[in-house]
């Protein structure tokens, strides 16, 4: 379709402000959560690289790994990573949800948004034990 | 394309504070955007108080209030006062809403009034909204049919009919697409909220014929599937309609096409 040109005045208007004033809402947080920790878990995926090439590698290299994710910086990042992942898992599940044509609801929608980061922080502590018991 | 600040000509800046009205005993603070085309000055927040023993509850009775008492320059786009029109659709203390349905009492003052987001400004509270306007067009929001016509109107059941209850209410206020941050980033060729809304309901229309074609319209990657499922939508409808779930519906449509 082709366009008039535009005037002066349509190239002077303004744009009106967006994320600078629009309220968060729970829905609006999980979807940017979504999108951040699929991102993190590049990173992520670097670090169980870099562990697996350290196991593939001689006792020392597999030492200097386990030293490093053992120290308290790096089980910080790994506990990090766990929340990353399962955030990410939880907001897959509230995608296939929505996908079905399901949840859309006013209080459904926010219960699943809010509920996938309650459902992270738990699998992770839950993980996170069970990680320790059987060490 | 995603830019997450304004342009230069867009920043707000600080503006000015209009005198409080004599003798008035209840007050609210309003902060309303304000651009001028013809000063080329950039946008600004104005601050204006309500006399609340002399104005109506609404939104727009603030704003009508301010028009008529305090700063006739105040631009707004309303008609109806009553939801119907969509008109007054507008930012209100950070959500999309009618200024005519919400009331001034269930905002917290002070009451933060900016134009639809992400939209080029006509004048104060005015948005432009051609493009929104072609792309509810471009879905052909009418009949088609290829059956002969029949001697009366093309008869539909009553169960059929309830089919469009939830779709057809939709008043084309805006306050849905611009609402949508996929919209704001891709808003000349994702189609919204409220364009794919009313797709949905043509789609669901017992008496189009016109399916398959509206269907293969819509599937392409930036017309249909830029929903990401952000909902903001669905919370911003002043009408409670659920455009998020209408395109979902469409999504599944498509996928039940291929099986």
């Amino acid at each position: 379709m082709a366009k008039p040109s535009p005037s002066p005045l349509e190239q002077r208007r303004p744009l009106s402000p967006h994320l600078q004033i629009y309220k968060w809402s729970p829905t609006m947080t999980a979807s940017i959560a979504h999108r951040f920790t699929g991102a993190a878990l590049y990173a992520g995926t670097l670090l169980l690289a870099f562990y697996l090439f350290a196991a593939a590698g001689d006792a020392r290299s597999f030492h200097f790994a386990s030293a490093l994710f053992s120290s308290w910086l790096g089980q910080l990042v790994l506990l990090g990573y766990t929340f990353v992942l399962m955030l990410h898992v939880m907001g897959g599940l509230r995608h296939a949800i929505w996908d079905a044509g399901k949840g859309f609801e006013p209080k459904a929608r926010d219960r699943l948004s809010l509920g996938s980061f309650a459902g992270a922080a738990v699998l992770t502590a839950l993980l996170w034990i069970v990680s320790f018991v059987i060490r | 394309m995603v830019e997450f600040t304004l342009p230069k000509n867009s920043v707000v800046g600080a503006g000015k504070t209009w005198p409080k009205p004599e003798g008035a005993k209840r007050l609210t603070e309003f902060r309303i955007y304000r651009w001028n085309p013809d000063d080329g000055a950039n946008p600004t927040i104005d601050t204006y108080y309500v006399d609340r023993d002399d104005c109506g509850p609404m939104v727009l009775d603030a704003l009508l209030y301010i028009k008529n008492k305090i700063d006739p320059t105040l631009t707004m786009r309303r008609s109806c006062r009553e939801g119907i029109c969509g008109s007054c659709s507008m930012n209100i203390d950070g959500e999309n809403t009618l200024a005519c349905t919400k009331a001034i009492d269930d905002v917290k003052a002070p009451v933060k009034i900016n134009p639809l987001p992400h939209m080029p400004v006509v004048k104060d509270l005015v948005p432009d909204l051609t493009v929104f306007y072609a792309q509810h067009a471009s879905i052909e929001p009418w009949l088609h049919t290829e059956s002969p016509e029949p001697e009366k109107e093309w008869l539909q059941s009553p169960e059929d009919r309830v089919k469009l209850d939830g779709l057809y209410e939709c008043i084309l206020c805006a306050c849905c697409s611009t609402s949508c941050p996929s919209y704001w980033w891709n808003g000349e060729r994702y189609l919204g909220p409220a364009a794919l809304l009313q797709a949905c309901r043509w789609l669901v229309d017992s008496r189009d014929e016109a399916t398959g074609e509206r269907l293969d319209f819509l599937d392409d990657p930036f017309r249909l599937y830029r929903c990401h499922t952000i909902l903001n939508c669905a919370r911003a409808c002043p009408k409670g309609l659920n455009p998020a779930k209408a395109i979902a519906d469409i999504k599944n449509m498509l996928i039940d096409r291929q099986a």
